[in-house]
């Protein structure tokens, strides 16, 4: 019995590593797509956050705003690459790719899990940009390996539960038009209502009594305390962990339901 | 497991799709044999792609079930998926990976032993014709080798059905034979049961050991190919079958629409 579930277990995790493997492969044979993506994170960096430093009052007291910002960036990139992870769906949908993955015997969750898997590992790639970036402008970066881990581990989990989320709207738009249009609605509200690029004291109350249900303030959180030297987490990694976490499970679930009625 | 004396291995009963108020595949029942190649037949919008849909447990049925190798489509959909191959009629092979990486993923869905694969695959590819262009970009093969590929992938788990929807759209003649050839060679190693559709009445004579004529969801004849010829009249060709059970009315609306064109003819161009 112990066997048989183990097997399972493993044939479960062969499956959903059959759909990252794929996508990274996809990647190996053309690298050019991250680097031309990494060029938004230089343009936050470098001209916003250069000005930004100088408006008094927008820095968080004890780290330079620069270094506040860095974590706020790394965060947004790989947001905005995993919002519109979905439309990779849509298209192998429109080719049939994705009728070939559902006709599998795998498991609903593990085509959608392999999927999430696969974005957090491009994520990464931004993330090496990002602090390539940041170390060059002096960003004080803690590089003790736990923090380094952390970092990544977030990342993932981060790129993970946004991709999940972008999926779910493909499934339910199915056209790219409709999708791209939605895609774009969604980026700002996610990104301003979050504590990336300015302290949540800023806020009016209404909007940070919104942002504390935005999941990308949590990912933020997490990031600065892990990748920075200095904060500490305003929530306690803990929860920053289990709110991704329990986020990214429940969105895996709803994603494989509608997932699979993507075929029809 | 079906229970009446002769093994279907496909074995359809009563089965309905209704897309609103108007059934897509209506009340359908129909057996296949083992080891059968069998020919779906219509015109386009008559339910052929949604009937292959249900028995490929992508879409769930209104009502009415099939069984297919030994498990019920509604009941038991993992088990039916494990024991069939599909090859849908677009493009399903991913052009950004070589053909060995598409055979990897499959051997991978498939759960083919970690062990087994690489022989497999090697198998598989030697099989189809295509060991020399196992890895480069399948972006870059041709329309018939992409659907060699394809059957190649459906084929790694050992299916006892194999389901081909238009495995032949937009190929030339010389690329059309092959596939054929590497289906009747498939049948002829394997007993694999096969459910074919196509548009080509020339192939579907020469190649399907009985057909199914499928008109407004209903199965408007069954039989062999010389068996519906000469009820049609002496001298009659499958064309004349069709003609004379369908009409020569346009197509109907629902699966002849703006989408379904747009992908058939983009399939068509990168298959061909």
């Amino acid at each position: 019995m112990a066997d048989r579930s183990a097997a399972a277990i493993g044939n479960y995790a062969t499956q959903a590593w059959a759909v990252a493997a794929a996508e990274i492969q996809k990647l190996r044979h053309d690298p050019l797509e991250l680097v031309t993506r990494a060029s938004q994170p230089v343009l936050w960096l470098v001209l916003f956050g250069e000005v930004m430093a100088r408006v008094r009052g927008v820095s968080p007291g004890n780290i330079p705003y620069l270094d506040f910002l860095a974590a706020g960036i790394l965060a947004q990139s790989v947001l905005f690459v995993a919002i519109f992870y979905g439309i990779s769906a849509i298209w192998e949908r429109d080719l049939g790719v994705l009728q070939r993955y559902l006709a599998s015997p795998a498991p609903r969750s593990a085509l959608v899990l392999g999927k999430a898997v696969s974005a957090g590992v491009r994520a990464l790639s931004q993330a090496l940009v990002v602090y390539l970036l940041a170390i060059a402008l002096g960003v004080d970066i803690d590089f003790a390996p736990a923090n380094i881990a952390g970092v990544i581990t977030v990342i993932v989990l981060g790129s993970a539960m946004f991709s999940t989320f972008s999926l779910i709207i493909a499934c339910a738009v199915k056209t790219r038009e409709r999708f791209m249009g939605i895609g774009q609605v969604l980026t700002m509200p996610i990104f301003f209502a979050s504590n990336a690029i300015y302290p949540l004291a800023l806020m009016p109350a209404w909007l940070r009594a919104v942002s504390h249900f935005n999941p990308l303030t949590y990912e933020v959180d997490a990031l600065r305390s892990l990748m920075l030297v200095g904060p500490v987490s305003d929530y306690g990694l803990l929860s920053d962990f289990g709110v991704l976490l329990g986020i990214t499970a429940a969105l895996i679930v709803v994603a494989a339901r509608m997932y699979a009625r993507m075929g029809y | 497991m079906p229970d009446d004396g002769k093994r279907a291995t496909v074995d359809i009963r009563e089965l309905t799709r209704r897309f609103g108020d108007r059934a897509v595949v209506d009340h359908v029942n129909l057996a296949v044999d083992e080891g059968e190649i069998f020919g779906l037949i219509g015109p386009n919008g008559a339910g052929k792609s949604t009937l292959i849909k249900m028995l490929t447990t992508l879409l769930p049925p209104s009502s009415g079930t099939a069984v297919v190798a030994g498990y019920d489509i509604a009941r038991q959909p993992s088990e039916v998926r494990r024991n069939i191959g599909y090859v849908p009629q677009l493009l399903s092979a991913d052009g950004s990976l070589t053909g060995y990486e598409n055979m990897l993923l499959s051997a991978r869905l498939y759960g083919v032993p970690h062990g087994e694969r690489a022989a497999r695959i090697a198998r598989a590819l030697a099989r189809m014709g295509l060991s020399e262009a196992a890895d480069h970009l399948v972006g870059h093969y041709s329309g018939g080798m992409i659907r060699r590929l394809e059957i190649a992938q459906s084929l790694m788990h050992r299916p006892k059905v194999l389901f081909l929807d238009e495995p032949t759209v937009g190929l030339d003649p010389g690329a059309r034979e092959a596939v054929w050839e590497h289906v009747l060679d498939l049948r002829h190693s394997f007993h694999t049961t096969m459910i074919v559709t196509s548009h080509h009445m020339d192939e579907i004579n020469q190649y399907c050991d009985r057909i199914a004529l499928i008109d407004l969801g209903r199965i408007a004849a069954v039989g062999s190919p010389a068996e519906l010829k000469a009820k049609a009249g002496p001298d009659a060709t499958l064309d004349d079958v069709f003609i004379q059970l369908v009409g020569a009315k346009a197509d109907s609306e629902a699966e002849g629409r703006y989408g379904d064109v747009m992908r058939a003819r983009r399939s068509e161009r990168e298959h061909g």
